[in-house]
């Protein structure tokens, strides 16, 4: 009985070291590179002044806000077009216009996307140019 | 004088998670106070969560439980034609098991309660499972969010986290997709808070730990709520920084925000704490000894591994020295020769 029992108490002292420390092990202790965003499209090779619509760090946290933004505004309400910040002015459009410039979805919108586990419904719906659907 | 006492409770508790999120507020300030929030207070609170929570579960382990002492709720097991309970009243480990899974998956214990009144000068008694509901709603939810914490922590994320939050996030209410845990565990911590707050009897019994683990709780899902859907942040940055603590190359992460920096720190005192708080039951409530026992006192004898010894004389051995005073008297005896008692004892 004595020895039952802490056959039982050890048992659960390793299930529950071995869960909580489950990252530790998982990744075999490698260290993944953070995404390098590839910014190298013909389009964007072919600007002056490589800017977004917004300076990078609201693109990066917002990106998704804005688009929201932009559906609700250009399918409800019809206004299909976006003063940004600096006041230029561009079509609400996620295939014409961010994807227009950022062609490569596979190695720009993919890359952060996949490695914090972020699954966008946007391309259940909208085309990708140029990419086959597998 | 009781009704201040209580108010000044509840105050202190929310006051210890204002100065939480006003210490958080000032390491998001300081560059070197984030570098060791994040490089090294990160590996202390895990180290600390992971050792007090074993000293724990061995102290519980290694303290003496000298009686059999399950509470039981339904029919024992005795004669083939009375139909026992098993999972109620278990007498075996299977049933045992039954019933902890019943305890820790479902609170049966919790669904069993119930509540009186008096109506008309008289008891009436009925079922209460909000308690109940609510309870489980939260606990579920917190599992899950931690669960779907997941991707921030493993590289490639672990496939089962994605079909997790796709289904979690199905009812695809906003960009970024609402969870339908964040909403159930904030609705499950506001039943369990108000619960406290407004029962008379509860509020009289609740102390400041009850209140602080709740409200801490509350922060911690706030914040976070408040990052995915308010003020979004990099979470590039935020997955570099957790990826570096799990691979033992801690990195400090770059531009994130006061909101994250509170997070960070409510997420740290909740695992620091967690060990010597109530919210160990957590562990506990496998060592629960009314629960973990099965009930069966009249088919096995338990006896105290520490009592004395105790000094018995049988019958057999005062008859055994007493039988011709006995006989001499007129007192009835077993038996007549000597001798048998020793008989006795060899068999």
């Amino acid at each position: 009985m004595k020895q039952n029992k802490w056959r039982i108490i050890s048992l659960g002292i390793a299930i529950f070291i071995i869960g909580v420390t489950f990252p530790f092990w998982y990744g075999k202790g490698e260290s993944p590179v953070p995404p390098a965003l590839d910014l190298d499209t013909p389009e964007i090779s072919l600007l002056t002044e490589k800017k977004c619509i917004e300076d990078t760090a609201f693109m990066r946290t917002k990106h998704m806000k804005l688009l929201k933004a932009w559906r609700d505004e250009a399918v409800r309400e019809g206004e299909r077009l976006y003063t940004a910040g600096d006041g230029r002015v561009f079509e609400k459009s996620l295939t014409g216009s961010c994807l227009g410039c950022h062609s490569n979805k596979e190695r720009f919108c993919d890359r952060c996307h996949n490695y914090v586990g972020v699954a966008p419904t946007c391309y259940d719906c909208h085309i990708i140019p140029g990419e086959v659907k597998k | 004088m009781q009704e201040v006492k209580q108010r000044i409770t509840i105050l202190t508790s929310f006051l210890a998670i204002a100065a939480i999120a006003m210490l958080a507020a000032a390491i998001a300030a300081s560059k070197t106070a984030g570098i060791v929030l994040t490089m090294v207070v990160a590996y202390i609170v895990f180290a600390v969560f992971l050792i007090g929570f074993v000293y724990r579960i061995i102290r519980w382990a290694i303290s003496p439980v000298p009686f059999r002492i399950p509470t039981t709720c339904g029919q024992e097991k005795s004669l083939p034609w009375i139909k026992a309970n098993p999972l109620e009243c278990p007498f075996g480990n299977l049933g045992v098991i039954g019933r902890m899974a019943g305890e820790i998956f479902l609170f049966r214990s919790l669904f069993r309660n119930s509540k009186a009144e008096l109506v008309n000068g008289r008891p009436v008694y009925g079922s209460s499972k909000w308690l109940w509901f609510f309870g489980l709603m939260f606990h579920v939810s917190l599992l899950l969010v931690i669960l779907r914490h997941l991707r921030f922590f493993t590289e490639p994320v672990v496939p089962f986290v994605g079909a997790l939050s796709s289904l979690d996030g199905f009812l695809e209410i906003g960009i970024p997709t609402l969870y339908m845990t964040d909403t159930a565990l904030v609705a499950g911590l506001i039943f369990l808070f108000m619960r406290r707050v407004l029962v008379p009897q509860l509020r009289y019994l609740s102390l400041f730990t009850d209140y602080f683990a709740l409200l801490l709780i509350a922060s911690v899902a706030v914040t976070g709520i408040s990052m995915r859907h308010f003020f979004p942040v990099d979470l590039n940055e935020i997955k570099t920084m957790t990826m570096g603590w799990v691979t033992f190359t801690p990195v400090v992460p770059g531009k994130t925000g006061i909101l994250f920096y509170m997070h960070l720190c409510f997420v740290m005192v909740l695992i620091a704490w967690l060990p010597f708080s109530k919210l160990m039951h957590m562990g506990g409530i496998f060592l629960s000894p009314t629960r973990n026992m099965a009930n069966n006192n009249r088919a096995r004898r338990h006896v105290n591994p520490w009592n004395a010894p105790v000094r018995v004389r049988t019958y057999k051995e005062y008859e055994e020295e007493f039988r011709e005073q006995m006989i001499e008297a007129g007192i009835p005896v077993e038996s007549t020769g000597p001798g048998e008692a020793e008989k006795d004892k060899q068999d």
